[in-house]
């Protein structure tokens, strides 16, 4: 490395890590609050680090608060809507790929349109419709709206129409009935696309606030979001430290996820900019 | 016993298959020859179920099968593609279809599998047989691997093992050997060859190349613009094509054909020399002549003058200018004294495989013999 | 008797394709005609009856004091995002790459931290940015103080508020835009590089302008449109931090549509501004269908 290349790369690596710093900041306040006791966050003064770990903060937060209730409302919900997109997404998916029928140009049709259609517009039919029905405060309002990915059709139809139609052939004459071959052969070979959308699908919903702020008033039925809104404005009050431990537990599992899983991570939330 | 009745099927405005009906006995080898886009996959993929014609009946033993899909009609296919499940391993794939035939809905469901003592005795039933086969295809090693892990070979193995596995009533072959390399071909040929003699089962074969029709099958069918030209055994049909369009499809090389008219109903010079078999000729005819069947013949009925030559090994092609104009091309065993370039040659044709056909229609008309003019031993045929 | 095999497909496909296409239609499409129809009316929710009102709802949005901000709030946030992620991704994407040249797991860590504000719960880190910014107690006002600059009050001075919110925007799209950016990098060939350095460009300035910026043309549309429909959707930071407040002066689309519908039930108000929503984001989503379209022409 020549002189000039030492100090180009020394001032690249100093302002990357300065960004960097900056971007990781509140992750950092985050948990280093969330490990502070009570006196030390109102301390006039910065002290970047608690001086000792107060583990007491997490304690209240699922002791005293609803915040394990939240969490599992949250993999309730999320798991919920994973469960009917894929359920309902696959075989549309399979049926656009490798059936031709009357209304297969006209339902591939709906899929791209429906791609246009942000959720936020449907939300005041689908608010009067559950309304109607009685479903508000109910799991129920809060996952059907989330059933028919129109983004699942889609990304599950691209990856089975590269799939070589000698596959389905051959499973149609080993004896599979169509049905069989969604769920046997296609959606396993399909793996790949299935757990990007599945990060995809989870991402979203965990982090949704808006439509449980509509549909959920029931504190039982909050997801995590919803969930930090009632700790915060409710529950805590200007208890701050047991409000950063339930901000760092909701935060916790995707976060994990994605440094475990970094590659499939980044492939199912940049997916998303595919969608309106 | 496979059946096809007045089969057509149309895509669109064209038909990819016009009317055909065939009959392929039990036990039989029938391959379908065509050149591509002809209608013969068409044909195959209307007796797996796979299509429904668009008019027409198949019938398997007797039994109309027309209204049943693939997975109800137990016939096994084997893909070009090899088509192997990416995601089930070598046993996975060959055991597939027999979970799928004989087990029920309930017995079939994960966990369930395990419990159910009628669930339990089939699936080692099943693993018994998987064995079996791959025992016999060779590939019992391989059992476990993924089909991305195999060779060719090996994954060409593994989709005749899934077919062969469940004992169905009929093979279908989709060009299986076109993926292959051409030492690994002739072997999986014969391979094949022996399993139809082993199973005694009905085998249809759909190949574009014809040397594997010829080789393998009992019967070929050819096909061309979605019709059946000819249904005969190889020998049959090389040596009596049923018309121009056959003969010009089959053979090494391509055949000689020559436009001629006739002369108060005799061949012209300097094609009067041959023996012809045709009671009547018409005012125009082609004749065919396949290169691989002249030979140098000091009393032969063909003269002419060497033009190119190419030498290539065991053979050389020699193309002959004829008095009259015509020219023809002759594949020439190189091992003995070869013409030069500007030599008079004298060719004889060997014995019963020269054609004359009918320039109008197309139609063979009958056999030309090179030998003496008074060839008395030339099979009686009328057109 | 031909027919039947036809009729047990078309139930086959009727099963397969029936059930996601019945929800589309009652889940989406119904709705969303549904909610242009109110959008001319005056409905409330829990109400017997409405009146059709025309056009009023639409001219409330656009005349009203408090409609016109959430318009114009919502394009000025998108305003000041879009600028700026985009010149900070492609920066970082830039510099990432190079240090990925002599050091792969520094450029990795640098992504995977840059990424982290995407995969994390908004909501959650809202409430962390909250403390960060809180006037007396913040990390933010008492660092601005070690360096005897004023404090300010971010969530609350209405003539600033908009603007920490388009900051905590930033701060959440730039890994977003990083990784989109670094795939397009990875995708310039190096010969392009050489042929440039052979044409006498040799600084990393002189190369970004004649290959690297030209190459990356339609990554950048493709980013620029991406970060502009994610922007105009901006809620959660505003839902937790400031209600729209103080004043409205930092009320968007998104959150009137919710306060205007689900607070107040004035159901055919915030259908109008849900159009008017929809209708920026179906321009910005066709565009983008557009630029996707062209890029594979690029290659």
């Amino acid at each position: 490395m020549t002189r000039r290349q030492l100090v180009k790369n020394t001032v690249i690596v100093t302002l990357l890590m300065a960004g960097a710093a900056v971007i990781l900041l509140p992750f950092f306040w985050m948990l280093s609050l969330s490990l502070k006791p009570a006196h030390e966050i109102f301390a006039p003064g910065i002290d970047f680090l608690p001086s000792k770990l107060e583990w007491e903060n997490y304690a209240k937060a699922f002791n005293e608060t609803h915040l394990l209730r939240y969490l599992m409302n949250g993999v309730i919900v999320c798991g919920a809507i994973l469960f009917f997109q894929i359920l309902f997404a696959v075989p549309c998916a399979y049926a656009l790929a490798h059936r031709s029928f009357w209304a297969r140009g006209a339902i591939f049709g709906l899929v791209i349109a429906g791609l246009l259609v942000p959720y936020h517009v449907t939300a005041i039919p689908l608010f009067l419709g559950f309304a109607e029905l009685g479903l508000l405060n109910t799991y129920s309002a809060l996952v059907i709206p989330f059933v028919a990915s129109v983004f699942g059709i889609f990304l599950f139809r691209q990856f089975f129409a590269s799939l070589s139609t000698d596959i389905i052939d051959a499973a149609r004459i080993d004896g599979l009935s169509e049905s069989a071959i969604v769920w046997r052969i296609a959606f396993p070979i399909a793996w790949p696309a299935a757990s990007a959308f599945a990060v995809f699908s989870v991402v979203a919903h965990w982090n949704d606030l808006f439509w449980p702020l509509i549909v959920v008033s029931d504190p039982n039925l909050a997801t995590p979001p919803r969930g930090i809104l009632y700790f915060r404005d409710e529950e805590a009050g200007s208890d701050f430290g047991p409000l950063m431990a339930a901000a760092t537990m909701v935060t916790a599992p995707l976060i994990l996820g994605f440094l475990l899983a970094q590659r499939k991570f980044i492939q199912g939330i940049t997916a998303s900019g595919l969608k309106g | 016993m496979i059946e096809l009745e007045n089969l057509s099927k149309i895509f669109g405005q064209t038909k990819a298959l016009d009317n055909v009906s065939l009959t392929m006995p039990e036990g039989s080898f029938t391959s379908l020859l065509g050149p591509s886009g002809c209608g013969k996959s068409t044909m195959l993929r209307i007796i797996a179920g796979l299509d429904q014609p668009s008019s027409g009946q198949v019938r398997i033993n007797g039994r109309d099968v027309t209204e049943l899909t693939a997975a109800e009609r137990n016939i096994a296919m084997v893909f070009q593609s090899y088509a192997l499940y990416p995601h089930l391993s070598v046993r996975g794939n060959i055991t597939l279809p027999l979970t799928m035939r004989n087990m029920n809905r309930i017995e079939r469901m994960p966990f369930l599998d395990h419990i159910l003592p009628s669930a339990r005795r089939k699936i080692a039933e099943h693993a018994e047989q998987t064995q079996r086969v791959a025992e016999m295809l060779e590939i019992d090693q391989l059992l476990d691997r993924k089909p991305s892990e195999l060779s060719g070979g090996q994954k060409q193995r593994v989709a005749v093992g899934r077919a062969l596995v469940r004992d169905p009533i009929v093979f279908l072959f989709d060009e299986p050997l076109s993926n292959l390399d051409a030492k690994l071909r002739t072997q999986m040929r014969s391979e094949i060859v022996d399993l139809h003699q082993r199973t005694r089962r009905t085998f249809i074969y759909v190949t574009h190349d014809q040397a594997e029709a010829m080789s393998m099958s009992d019967n070929i069918a050819v096909i061309m613009g979605g019709r059946i030209l000819q249904v005969a055994s190889p020998r049959d049909l090389f040596e009596r094509p049923v018309n121009v369009d056959v003969a010009a499809f089959l053979g090494d090389r391509p055949i000689n054909l020559i436009e001629l008219s006739t002369a108060e109903g005799r061949l012209p010079p300097p094609f009067d020399g041959f023996a012809c078999d045709v009671a009547e000729l018409p005012g125009r005819v082609i004749i065919g002549l396949r290169p691989e069947t002249l030979e140098p013949d000091e009393q032969g009925p063909l003269t002419g003058t060497v033009g190119e030559m190419e030498y290539l090994g065991s053979e050389a092609m020699v193309s002959l200018h004829l008095d009259g104009g015509h020219q023809l091309r002759a594949a020439l065993n190189a091992s003995g004294v070869l013409p030069k370039p500007g030599e008079t040659l004298r060719l004889g044709v060997e014995h019963g495989i020269a054609h004359v056909f009918d320039a109008a229609t197309g139609r063979r008309l009958g056999g030309l013999s090179g030998a003496a003019k008074a060839g008395a031993d030339i099979k009686g045929e009328g057109a | 008797m031909v027919g039947r095999r036809r009729i047990r497909e078309a139930l086959t496909d009727l099963l397969l394709a029936g059930p996601a296409t019945l929800a589309m239609l009652v889940l989406i499409f119904a709705p969303a005609l549904i909610v242009g129809v109110l959008s001319f009316t005056d409905y409330l929710f829990g109400a017997p009856d409405f009146n059709w009102v025309g056009f009023e709802n639409y001219r409330k949005l656009f005349t009203d004091e408090t409609g016109r901000r959430a318009v114009v709030n919502t394009l000025i946030y998108v305003a000041v995002v879009m600028p700026f992620s985009i010149m900070l991704s492609l920066a970082a994407a830039v510099g990432i790459q190079s240090v990925g040249r002599w050091n792969v797991w520094l450029a990795n860590f640098l992504r995977t931290a840059y990424f982290l504000p995407v995969a994390a719960t908004l909501v959650a880190m809202a409430t962390v940015w909250q403390m960060l910014l809180h006037p007396n107690l913040g990390l933010v006002n008492q660092v601005l103080a070690l360096v005897n600059l004023p404090g300010q009050e971010w969530l609350s001075d209405r003539s600033l508020v908009l603007f920490t919110l388009a900051v905590i925007g930033i701060w959440e799209t730039v890994g977003y835009n990083l990784i989109l950016f670094l795939a397009g990098l990875a995708t310039i060939p190096q010969s392009l590089y050489d042929a440039a350095e052979i044409d006498g460009a040799n600084r990393g300035w002189e190369k970004f302008w004649t290959v690297t910026w030209p190459m990356l043309g339609p990554t950048t549309l493709f980013v620029l449109v991406v970060t502009a429909t994610r922007s105009f959707r901006v809620f959660e930071t505003v839902a937790t931090l400031t209600n729209g407040g103080p004043g409205f002066a930092s009320d968007v689309l998104v959150f009137a549509m919710y306060r205007e519908g689900f607070v107040y039930f004035k159901a055919g108000y915030s259908g109008a501004i849900t159009m008017v929503f929809f209708f920026f984001i179906l321009t910005l989503t066709l565009t983008q269908l557009r630029i996707v379209e062209r890029k594979v022409h690029y290659q």
